[in-house]
């Protein structure tokens, strides 16, 4: 990022090949729509471009970039709260199903084990639904925690709360998802 | 330890991240607490549920839309550049400033008519002004085309009576 700042553009597109996927999982974790997670990684980038001049590494790039990622998902949670598209169980099944990424299952398809994929499919889609039926914050914190493997000080600087907050944030969240997977979690036992 | 306690200590123990004194003490808690013992291996299940989703990749066009943006956005200016709208009016602000500069170094002219306790004649001729110098002024040559002043008689005094 310092190279970045020296005005390096070929440090920049390095570090939008090392970030622009995790960036752009976490986002569509947090925001359920691939589409608006693109446009809101984008903007996160942008955002970092702007500020270049006045970077200052006093914390870890990925601690800076992610605060910048949950506000903006946070901020578009909020404002779109109504409007969000909930997954339903009536909805086409497909190979790989991910919103926006849809294609007809048939029968001559390449996966032969037709019930044992549609069971995976339906788990996928249980879990996504645990994690979006969690406030914001405790989303944002099991995504940081489990999927970005950020320590615990980091994910509290981007969540704007102390360490033992973060612990008990996570504590409440993961209470909800195995109430939530009650049944997925019995039968991993 | 108590259960209450174990809202802090659960994660990270979970994740592996306590001290060893911290860790025995969780162990000692759960050997004897079932119910979070329970919640342990349940929130040891859920981590791994949470390892079946699959990551998303982005968009073939992600990368050239952010170098579409980034290439829109203004160049920025230092602060300085505001005030040097030209090259040429750079220099001409340069060089007022270097006459301004030498103009006020230069000693400024002593003036005499301030100096009313100074001896006449500890003066140096040479250093009074020109209108004081009557060595110049008999020598100055201007002064000889001057008229010569006309002699006054008592014919000349006005009548007041006659008119103008």
């Amino acid at each position: 990022m310092l190279d970045v700042k020296a005005g390096d553009e070929q440090s920049f597109a390095l570090l939008l090949q090392r970030y622009r996927s995790p960036l752009v999982n976490f986002l569509y974790r947090m925001v359920r729509n691939r589409e608006q997670a693109e446009d809101l990684a984008q903007e996160v980038f942008i955002r970092v471009y702007r500020a270049r001049a006045d970077y200052v590494p006093s914390a870890k790039f990925t601690t800076w970039l992610f605060r910048i990622g949950t506000n903006l998902a946070l901020n578009s949670i909020r404002d779109t709260r109504y409007q969000r598209m909930e997954i339903s169980l009536d909805a086409p099944v497909t190979a790989d199903a991910e919103e926006g990424d849809e294609r007809t299952l048939d029968v001559a398809d390449k996966h032969p084990d037709i019930e044992q994929h549609l069971v995976e499919e339906a788990r996928k889609a249980m879990i996504r639904r645990a994690i979006d039926k969690l406030p914001e914050k405790q989303r944002a914190a099991v995504l940081l925690h489990k999927y970005q493997e950020l320590d615990y000080g980091e994910i509290a600087k981007i969540l704007s709360c102390s360490e033992s907050a973060l612990k008990s944030l996570l504590f409440r969240a993961y209470e909800a998802l195995r109430v939530e997977l009650a049944p997925l979690v019995a039968g991993t036992k | 330890m108590r259960c209450g306690r174990m809202e802090k200590q659960m994660m990270p123990y979970v994740d592996g991240r306590l001290k060893i004194s911290e860790q025995r003490e969780v162990e000692a808690h759960l050997a004897a607490c079932p119910a979070c013992r329970l919640r342990v291996n349940e929130f040891r299940a859920v981590s791994g549920l949470l390892d079946e989703l699959p990551l998303i990749e982005p968009s073939s066009a992600f990368d050239a839309r952010v170098r579409a943006r980034v290439a829109a956005e203004p160049v920025k200016q230092s602060w300085w550049a505001v005030f040097a709208p030209s090259p040429r009016a750079v220099l001409a602000a340069s060089m007022l400033v270097l006459a301004t500069i030498w103009i006020s170094s230069r000693p400024a002219p002593t003036d005499h008519s301030l100096n009313v306790a100074v001896n006449p004649a500890n003066i140096d001729p040479n250093d009074l002004p020109v209108l004081e110098n009557y060595d110049i002024l008999a020598n100055f040559e201007p002064l000889t085309d001057l008229p010569q002043p006309v002699q006054g008689d008592d014919s000349d005094e006005v009548d007041g009576n006659q008119p103008m």
